[in-house]
């Protein structure tokens, strides 16, 4: 239609110019009136084919204007369910995270001396190049009254862990949000946020050796936060316990019991802060770790742990930005101290593979842990941190070694320590969505033995944008 | 005992305090609508500002200030299209409150009842912190502050119902104030019409649009990425070839690469107040847009 046109403008005017040419001198003007005139109904003529067209495409919708016979026909919302259900796609995101690693002593070899271990994030991981945890978050509401997310983790050995999987209801009672599923507890600070959120690359050393790394719990965790113009929170946990200090006892009822308490709030525009104090208790039941057999007649022996552990925290959170606007430079201190007491018995040698055989008596241990540690954003995108802890390996009570059956030298992993390690770091974020980071550690915490520890690292976020807690 | 008693009671007070003051709790996200919240609802509001003039509003950290607030609000007034996603959502998980939860009457999402502009045809993290509905600052059009005091009034109304005429009254005096300083903002701003800006994020582009001005170019070569030394040498580049009447930047904006902009090339600087705060003239959004334009005004001269 619109070629037509401007042929149909195109021959007019080669018709119009050579007539003109053969016209009479005093009809100039009226020549180029008519020329105009001319060429002004062709532009007019474009112009009117163009609007019906536009008016065209506006009218019919463009599934319509494909197949317009069969439009007719059939109903205009054919195809409208299938994109519907895909409107109710919960927000999906991604993190991928990796580090270069360079560790001055064989990971293999790594222990925190003085303490049971248990759980899998202990010590800095492997050498060389490696792939972080990949994180798959999926959330939506579900319907009214509850929203869900799903937290997948999939480790670089191809094992998928589901980190967190819970739906939650806020606000049925006022104040209150009750998360049910497994979740991160709420013990401490640290152990609610998700590792790709830290400020350095790993768990603070009392996370590694009091959880394993981060504590998951399965069950039900309610929390209250008062109608108060500053922040308290109480919150309440009750849950199967399987994660270590705990272990799956295979009972009804359930095995592990938490309660938290917050306080926060701002001190002038420039000063935030939140402290915090957490109670958790919980037992275990054939815990067991190995140890190094002091003859040497076989390479380890397994012992194993019956009975309670319980912990107590405190946590204290202080986050400055000048006029609260931390755009450009922001400081956050954060440290926290956890306390833990281990009351049960303790198995010598399970499998009673070595010299002295299998032997079991009481086993007591009050040991703590602390970390201190600051980040500093002193220009937009970059932050220098520092962070210091230690373990005191408190007093561990071996019934064995007392009454004389063994020897300290039996529990090689429970003799005197004192775990601490010095770690700095600084790192540059391009964008709020992808971060490298350089950190360099000093661990000591096996004995006697300071490892130092390089780590390169990039943490990139794709999909939806996530809201960070405090 | 007693130490104990005494942390008990003095929540319990507190609470009794908080209710007895104000009939309506209102949480506004931004100091534009925590203003308009007090204009239309007098002493029957309480309301609390989540972030002042001076903080980037797509930065503002989930405190626990702000969950403690949130949790007591009967009516949350955000500006929405995604400029407090990094902070709301925290804030309406964890605050227990079903009343402010988006879709109820307890949430106003500001963005939603106008229009917006540069609403993205292509959504890609590729160019940058782009807002999937369109630009969000969408408080420098009083156009716009028209349509949101229209919904806060309304919603005033259903809350509260037995105070209903009263809010109804300052919603009526602030529409009608508020069409009588249009148009004398647009008579007093005629001369700025056509001028040619260049803005350091696009957080004055509604004002911009509704005085007729023209944004040419930013300082951020993509939404929330800041300027690299680079990309402002390529700003005065092309600023000589295509010259520009001003260059402004909102009060929140790092001054640095816009005061280094003009410096090079000698256009004059303006810094906008933003939002109410922003410049101790800008006190309410009546003085916010006297003072917006006195300053434009000032800078263009």
């Amino acid at each position: 239609m619109f070629r037509k046109n401007i042929l149909a403008a195109a021959v007019a005017t080669a018709f119009v110019v050579p007539a003109s040419a053969f016209a009479a001198d005093d009809a100039e003007i009226g020549k180029i009136r008519e020329e105009i005139k001319d060429l002004k109904d062709g532009y007019e003529n474009r112009i009117r084919s163009l609007e019906d067209r536009l008016r065209e495409a506006e009218s019919t919708g463009p599934g319509a204007t494909a197949a317009p016979d069969a439009s007719a026909s059939t109903p205009a919302y054919t195809n409208k369910p299938i994109t519907t259900q895909n409107a109710f796609n919960p927000a999906i995101s991604l993190i991928l995270d990796g580090k270069y690693q360079n560790l001055e002593r064989d990971p293999g070899t790594y222990q925190i001396g003085g303490f049971i271990p248990g759980g899998e994030e202990i010590g800095p991981g492997g050498r060389s190049f490696n792939l972080g945890e990949s994180e798959l978050t999926v959330s939506a509401n579900i319907d009214p009254y509850f929203s869900g997310v799903f937290i997948a983790a999939v480790t670089p050995e191809n094992e998928v862990e589901i980190e967190e999987g819970y739906f939650q209801n806020s606000g049925f009672i006022p104040g209150t949000t009750v998360k049910f599923g497994r979740f991160l507890s709420g013990f401490g600070y640290l152990n609610e946020i998700h590792a790709h959120a830290w400020d350095f690359v790993d768990a603070p050393l009392v996370y590694q050796a009091f959880f394993g790394g981060q504590l998951k719990e399965e069950g039900l965790q309610a929390r209250w936060i008062a109608p108060t113009p500053v922040f308290v929170e109480i919150g309440a946990e009750v849950g199967r316990g399987a994660n270590f200090p705990g272990t799956d006892r295979n009972k009804n009822g359930s095995n592990a019991g938490e309660v938290f308490f917050h306080i926060g709030d701002d001190i002038g525009a420039s000063h935030s802060y939140r402290v915090g104090a957490s109670y958790r208790k919980t037992s275990a039941a054939g815990r067991e770790y190995e140890d190094a057999e002091s003859s040497g007649a076989v390479p380890t022996v397994l012992n194993s742990f019956d009975g309670d552990s319980n912990m107590w925290g405190v946590d204290f959170i202080w986050k400055w930005a000048p006029n609260g606007d931390p755009t450009s430079r922001n400081f956050k201190f954060q440290a926290e101290y956890m306390h833990r007491d281990e009351d049960g018995s303790l198995t010598y040698d399970v499998n009673g593979t070595s010299t002295p055989g299998s032997g079991t008596d009481t086993y007591k241990s009050k040991q703590s842990g602390w970390y201190v540690q600051g980040a500093y954003q002193f220009i937009p995108r970059w932050r220098v941190g520092v962070r210091y802890e230690e373990l005191d390996r408190g007093t561990v009570d071996i019934g064995l070694v007392t009454s004389g059956t063994l020897t300290a030298a039996n529990f090689p992993l429970l003799a005197e320590n004192n775990p601490k390690r010095t770690t700095a770091m600084v790192d540059f974020s391009p964008s709020e969505f992808s971060r490298f980071r350089l950190q360099f550690a000093r661990d000591e915490a096996r004995f006697n033995e300071a490892d130092n520890q390089v780590f390169l690292q990039y943490i990139m976020s794709l999909g939806a944008h996530g809201a960070h807690k405090f | 005992m007693n130490t104990w008693l005494r942390l008990a009671v003095v929540p319990l007070m507190l609470v009794a305090c908080s209710a007895a003051n104000a009939a309506i709790n209102v949480f506004a996200c931004v100091p534009e609508w925590a203003s308009l919240a007090s204009e239309l609802g007098g002493d029957k509001v309480s309301v609390y500002q989540a972030s002042n003039a001076l903080q980037d509003p797509h930065r503002i950290e989930a405190r626990p200030s702000l969950v403690a607030r949130m949790r007591s609000a009967d009516l949350a007034i955000c500006t929405g299209a995604e400029l407090e996603i990094g902070w709301l959502p925290v804030l309406l998980q964890t605050a227990g409150n079903s009343k402010v939860q988006p879709g109820k009457p307890g949430f106003i999402a500001a963005a939603d009842l106008v229009e917006k502009l540069e609403v993205p045809t292509r959504l890609d993290r590729a160019d940058g912190d782009i807002h999937p509905a369109g630009n969000p600052h969408i408080q420098l059009d009083p156009r716009n502050v028209a349509k949101v005091a229209q919904a806060v009034t309304e919603r005033l109304e259903q809350l509260d119902s037995g105070n209903a005429s009263y809010y109804e009254a300052r919603g009526k005096d602030f529409q009608s104030r508020w069409q009588q300083a249009m148009a004398r903002w647009e008579k007093d701003a005629a001369g700025l019409r056509g001028a040619k800006v260049v803005c350091h994020h696009k957080s004055a582009t509604y004002l911009l649009h509704w005085l007729g001005m023209v944004e040419v170019m930013n300082v951020e070569p993509k939404p929330g990425i800041p300027p690299s030394a680079g990309h402002l040498a390529e700003l005065v580049g092309r600023l000589k070839t295509e010259p520009a009447d001003l260059i402004t930047r909102s009060m929140y904006n790092d001054p640095k690469a816009t005061q280094w902009l003009a410096e090079r090339t000698g256009i004059p600087l303006v810094a906008l107040p933003y939002t109410v705060g922003g410049t101790p003239e800008a006190k309410d959004l009546f003085s916010l847009f006297d003072d917006s334009i006195a300053r434009l005004k000032k800078a263009k001269k």
